[in-house]
């Protein structure tokens, strides 16, 4: 406690001490984790080194499964990623109010999962050391390059749409701290928080966050045409664009609500991360959920109806065939679980939500899998020896040490940056219940009786 | 310009696989073992492949059918290529740039007739077999993807000699391994933009038809049907 005493905060930060306490404060725990985290990482690591030295020979790939656990991965982290800037910007734009505590932690999930989204694809290239031939020899008319623009595009607004809202919490620590004061004096960009640069950072906020929203639509958009611009069965399919969207936003969704628990009971910010959050995004959940259930629905009812043989060949691995396992238990992870736990109000609280994201995040991983690997399985031409794809150790840890760096260096930024907006929430208390109120009123009919209109501008507070 | 296109008979195959092994010699192809083969990690430019023939027949026999690279006109894997390392020349060969190709492995996914292959591993010939290899086809490191040529390096020589000789190169000088090497002649290689080739002939009969003719990959290698 002498320390914080040294670094106390001034009493503008009085009530939001707590938000200050991770980046001032570091203790033992913070240690033991890092270090197994790291002791992941590092099999990831030999894992890699052994692919690169011997090639993709040490995965389970082969012919016609030519891609699996890498790809998986890509689409699964990628759809993460929307947790935050897209969840951050509907919720800005639309001015929800609950949104202020929240946003911080979605948008860091967007750019940091995006590194391992772009790091998987690398992980399964035969040939790692010509990667750069994608920008030497490009072509337009290949999706993976609509992959590599629009992802580009998105990693770079969301990393600025993540570092805009930070600027005046980096001046505060750059004010009330002694710690990394260079660090935080040349991210500060010299606020002071005058009006002027209130205002232009709102403006600057606002615009990002909608031209943010068309952007990561498109992203995942790309993602999914990579297998529906092929005329694989069951990959070929129309609705592959928004049925990929919506289980994007689905799995990012849940992944936030894992990390918003997390940092609920680590850093004790009870206080912030309110029942009330769980519980709305907990309807968000079930909304999307109903969404994921309904494009799922409609895809596998068009390919049953239709009945094309190559097309049913690999419906019938997914539900009845090798597999099922992988098929149903999507089903009951994704939807069964989720929408018992989420209709009911007494089971939507902090622990149902998270035991109901957790479902959710475990479904999206075998839903990214069943639409990858069948499809590979069953080619439409006959074929001399019947492959089944299985991941073998090189993939299972390069999965395992994506997921801990992952959630290392969402650790470390804790470390470095309120995880929760200081200034977001202080403005809250300052201006928002105002405008809130104001807002309300003007939802309202105007008062007709002009006699009347004094006395309730007195009764209101 | 030529448009370069193959004719398999399939009631004159026997299915004795003297073109499959004749590809692997010509070609370079590593050879691979039972363990490879359950992995799905086998080199088979030329690979036969079971399938459903016409008619009625005795259980329990399955028929053959060769299958190389179709070499489509409208080739799926051309479109998806990232780095342009897969492409289709003014003659109609689909080839691929060894040296370019990064290994995302996008065209063996987007092939729907799966006849692109993958170097898993380094290549490797054992002691018996490292010979020396085809001093006219590069060998392949591993992470890149590889395919039927219709041994184009067969042709470059053709055109070679056809140029030192101040002549236009003939029908019947360029022939790929597979077909030269079929024993039962139910290969015929040519020009199919030739009206009066043989393999011309051959593609426009009544028995002539295409692989997964409803995907409109349009192949320039065409079966006749057997039974007639």
């Amino acid at each position: 406690m002498s320390a914080s005493a040294k670094s106390s905060p001034p009493p503008l930060l009085a009530e939001d001490a707590i938000l200050l306490e991770p980046i001032l404060h570091t203790g033992p725990k913070f240690y033991v984790t890092a270090a197994a985290l790291l002791s992941i990482i590092a099999l990831g690591v030999y894992a890699y080194s052994v692919q690169y030295r011997d090639g993709l020979g040490v995965t389970g790939l082969g012919r016609p499964v030519y891609w699996g656990f890498y790809i998986t991965n890509f689409v699964f982290f990628i759809g993460i990623s929307h947790a935050g800037t897209l969840i951050s910007a509907i919720l800005r734009i639309l001015g929800a109010e609950w949104r202020r505590t929240i946003t911080r932690s979605a948008e860091v999930i967007t750019v940091m999962v995006i590194l391992f989204g772009v790091g998987s694809i690398l992980m399964d290239l035969g040939r790692p050391d010509r990667m750069l031939n994608v920008i030497k020899h490009g072509r337009l008319q290949s999706p993976l390059l609509w992959d590599v623009c629009s992802i580009t595009i998105y990693l770079t607004m969301s990393t600025t749409y993540l570092y805009l809202p930070l600027i005046p919490d980096i001046a505060i620590l750059r004010d009330h701290t002694n710690k990394r004061r260079w660090f935080y004096r040349a991210l500060a960009l010299g606020w002071t928080g005058t009006p002027r640069q209130h205002r232009v950072l709102e403006i600057l906020i606002s615009v990002m966050a909608i031209i943010v929203i068309p952007v990561a639509i498109s992203v995942h958009t790309v993602v999914s045409f990579v297998f529906a611009m092929t005329i694989q069965p069951m990959w070929h399919s129309a609705i592959f664009g928004p049925y990929f969207v919506v289980g994007a936003i689905f799995s990012g969704i849940a992944a936030l609500i894992c990390a918003m628990a997390l940092l609920r009971w680590v850093y004790g910010l009870g206080e912030y991360l309110k029942k009330v959050h769980f519980n709305n995004l907990g309807l968000l959940l079930l909304v999307m959920c109903f969404a994921w259930f309904y494009f799922t629905a409609s895809e596998f009812l068009t390919t049953f109806y239709g009945s094309e043989p190559t097309h049913m060949a690999i419906f019938w691995m997914k539900f009845t065939g090798p597999y099922a396992p992988h098929f149903w238990t999507m089903v009951v992870t994704c939807f069964v679980i989720p929408v018992t736990i989420l209709c009911n109000k007494r089971t939507r609280t902090v622990l149902g939500t998270v035991i109901a994201s957790v479902s959710v995040n475990i479904g999206m991983y075998l839903e990214r899998f069943i639409i990858v690997v069948p499809s590979l399985s069953q080619p439409r031409l006959p074929h001399s020896e019947d492959v089944v794809y299985s991941p073998t150790w090189v993939e299972w840890s390069l999965l395992a040490a994506c997921f801990a760096a992952f959630i290392l260096m969402y650790m470390i930024f804790t470390k470095l940056f309120p995880i929760v907006s200081i200034w977001e929430v202080q403005e809250g208390r300052e201006k928002s219940i105002a405008e809130v109120t104001e807002r309300v009123k003007s939802y309202l009919p105007e008062p007709q009786t002009p006699v009347a209109r004094p006395k309730i501008v007195e009764t209101t507070p | 310009m030529a448009k370069w296109g193959m004719t398999i008979d399939l009631d004159r195959c026997t299915a004795c696989q003297a073109c499959v092994t004749a590809c692997q010699v010509e070609n370079n192809l590593p050879p691979t073992g039972p363990e490879e083969a359950r992995q799905g990690r086998n080199f088979t430019w030329m690979e036969m492949i079971p399938f459903e023939g016409e008619g009625e027949r005795p259980k329990g026999i399955e028929r053959l059918l060769p299958r190389p690279c179709l070499h489509c006109d409208n080739p799926p894997c051309v479109k998806v290529c990232p780095v342009e390392a897969t492409f289709k020349n003014e003659e109609g060969i689909v080839g691929q740039i060894f040296s370019r190709c990064i290994g995302c492995r996008y065209c063996t996914t987007a092939c729907p007739y799966t006849a692109r292959y993958f170097n898993w591993n380094e290549p490797q010939w054992p002691s018996p077999m490292n010979r020396p290899l085809n001093p006219d086809v590069s060998v392949r490191t591993k992470g890149v993807v590889e395919k039927c040529t219709l041994c184009h390096h067969r042709l470059q020589n053709a055109r070679d000699q056809a140029r030192a000789e101040n002549r236009p190169l003939h029908d019947g000088e360029y022939t790929p391994a597979c077909v030269e090497s079929c024993p039962a002649g139910a290969m015929v290689f040519g020009d199919l933009s030739a009206p009066n080739s043989e393999v011309s002939k051959l593609a426009h009969s009544r028995r002539a038809y295409k692989l997964l003719e409803d995907l409109g990959t349009e192949p320039k290698v065409i079966y006749l049907r057997e039974g007639e």
